[in-house]
């Protein structure tokens, strides 16, 4: 199982503002900066953050819809940061995405055999009433009802059209799927129906998923391995039972004990983050959380804290702990 | 199933059914009219010139004794397709460029919406009547140059249309799935660009009538004796202390023409435009 299926070394992406038509000091923001993360085949990696700290910026990167500044992404060993025109369609069957918004992801004026279909066509991989067979048989694997393919996305509810997005992206059978919060906009209700879906898929296919959330309790239920971002770093790598267990970097420490616990009798044991999270225009010197890290220490300002393997197999980026 | 739905929805709108009975009302006449109109639009009557309304002439007889009423039923059909012309004319470059501009970005967008913005500089008559001046004082240049002079409004609307469709994640996601740009363009955001099209058009056709009126008065359009409306109106214009119903009756039919699209792009860009809602 310990097969690694992507490898993300030093990743980069900076966004330039431009402040104004004559204005030449332009603005940075560092959107992913310097991100080493390794998905293994078949497991879930989860991947938390607030927002704004580039989490779906590094699935956007991954998938190659966003070209980044720096930086290597494997997958299957093979660089895939420098491929031809072709070879980055050919890509496209193996990496897929299943976005946030299930409205604004399906496009109103299509009908649902089409947009389920739409990936089987555009790599010639089926048509006529073969294209009609495996549209059917997607929709009976998301538990969708095949008779509702002549339809518009208007008319389904949220959850539905949320499995009309995981159907497309299953259509081209492929290894990684890139979950980019998934279920956040649905109802609690049908959060869970999606994602016990996803499970079964994974289980069913094998699929491999870099599972982007800000819900802590989504990624304990999911991932196998946790990376928890901060303004466009990775603080902190782990084994989803160790890090919530004993998360180390002062800053998940923090995210963890901010989740609501089930066991009445379990003491909270909140711990406050002052202020808010810093701009990630203009970010803080030295390691990015000090200037609301509890445990600060002077070196923290200066230098930038790198991932170092911890006695319990964890990478964590702190000079405290 | 869609298109039952915006039917329903039109139904229910008051402006824009009437806008719609204006226009059928008119196109109507304007199958049927050559038919059933009193007289020839073209024989001059002199002994009967600027006759009043009378049960003969509903409308009364020009500065040539001509029938009003006949020169107007056959007018309706030149306005007409002087509209759907002129709008063709603007529409097709209008969008084709427009989808360029927005979907490509940068290098092509910047050389052809300034080239747009030039064209805008420009009052919309003195571009139309320069065109027809190099073009030669006919309807079909008319046409011609008043479709060429709306072409940067499509252009703008599409493109704004575009970049805010770029953007929306099923875009993303068919880009994500490896389609070509020209999938993306002609099955993803060129029919989400065809409700303002329509809309706008709507409302063009109203405009570029007036238009090409308004060159026809010029002596620049329809050039005498076709009975178009524009250039009725301007013949009348000297008999106005004497015999006002001459410009006075093409006068109402461009503006029932006019009034009639324009109700009717009102109403439809309610219920086409979901942010209207």
């Amino acid at each position: 199982m310990d097969e690694v299926l992507v490898e993300v070394k030093r990743l980069r992406k900076y966004y330039f503002l431009q402040r104004g038509l004559f204005s030449r000091r332009n603005a940075v923001v560092k959107a992913v900066d310097g991100v080493n993360l390794v998905i293994r085949k078949g497991e879930t990696l989860g991947l938390v953050g607030e927002s704004g700290c580039g989490k779906s910026t590094l699935g956007r990167l991954i998938l190659r819809l966003e070209d980044p500044d720096e930086g290597e992404v494997r997958f299957e060993g093979r660089d895939i940061l420098h491929l031809q025109a072709e070879e980055i369609r050919k890509l496209r069957r193996d990496i897929q995405i299943i976005f946030q918004d299930p409205y604004s992801s399906l496009n109103p004026r299509r009908r649902i055999d089409a947009i389920i279909g739409e990936p089987l066509v555009i790599h010639g991989v089926a048509k006529g009433r073969e294209l009609e067979e495996k549209v059917i048989e997607l929709m009976k694997v998301v538990g969708l009802r095949p008779e509702q393919r002549f339809l518009y996305p208007h008319q389904f509810s949220g959850g539905q059209r949320q499995r009309i997005g995981i159907a497309r992206a299953l259509a081209l059978q492929p290894k990684l799927i890139i979950a980019d919060e998934p279920v956040s906009s649905l109802d609690v209700s049908i959060q869970a129906q999606i994602v016990n879906l996803l499970l079964d898929l994974q289980s069913e296919y094998r699929l491999t998923y870099l599972f982007i959330s800000h819900d802590l309790n989504l990624i304990e239920y999911v991932s196998d391995w946790v990376a928890v971002m901060y303004l466009g770093k990775i603080v902190e790598y782990a084994k989803q039972e160790v890090i919530y267990e004993r998360p180390i970097h002062p800053y998940s420490e923090a995210l963890f004990s901010a989740t609501p616990s089930l066991d009445p009798l379990e003491k909270s044991r909140r711990i406050l983050l002052e202020g808010d999270v810093p701009s990630p225009i203009n970010p803080p010197s030295g390691c990015r959380f000090h200037t609301r890290c509890p445990l600060r220490i002077d070196l923290c300002e200066k230098e930038e804290p790198q991932l170092k393997e911890r006695p319990n197999g964890s990478l964590v980026a702190c000079h405290v702990r | 199933m869609e298109k039952v739905e915006a039917f329903a929805e039109l139904k229910k709108n008051k402006t824009a059914m009437a806008g719609l009975l204006l226009i059928a009302l008119l196109v109507l006449l304007a199958i049927i009219g050559p038919s059933i109109s009193p007289h020839n639009p073209l024989t001059p009557d002199p002994i009967h010139r600027l006759q009043g309304p009378s049960w003969r002439h509903p409308f009364g007889t020009d500065s040539l004794g001509r029938d009003i009423l006949s020169r107007v039923i056959h007018g309706s059909r030149i306005s007409i397709i002087i509209g759907l012309i002129a709008v063709s004319i603007s529409l097709v470059p209008g969008t084709i460029l427009g989808l360029l501009a927005g979907f490509y970005g940068r290098r092509v967008d910047e050389p052809i919406m300034r080239f747009m913005d030039i064209m805008l500089a420009f009052p919309a008559i003195l571009l139309a009547i320069f065109i027809t001046a190099i073009l030669g004082p006919s309807l079909l240049n008319t046409m011609i140059a008043v479709g060429i002079v709306y072409i940067p409004h499509y252009a703008r609307i599409v493109r704004s249309t575009v970049l805010s469709l770029k953007e929306q994640l099923f875009i993303q996601a068919v880009k994500a799935l490896g389609g070509s740009n020209l999938r993306v363009i002609a099955l993803h955001i060129f029919p989400n660009t065809i409700p303002p099209i329509i809309v706008y058009a709507t409302l063009g056709m109203g405009t570029a009538v007036l238009q090409a009126a308004a060159l026809g008065f010029l002596g620049l359009g329809a050039q005498p004796p076709t009975p178009e409306w524009g250039a009725m109106l301007s013949e009348g214009r000297q008999y106005i202390q004497i015999a006002p119903h001459v410009a006075a009756f093409p006068g109402m039919a461009i503006f029932t023409l006019v009034l009639g699209f324009n109700l009717f792009g009102d109403g439809l860009r309610d219920i086409l435009d979901p942010s209207l809602r």
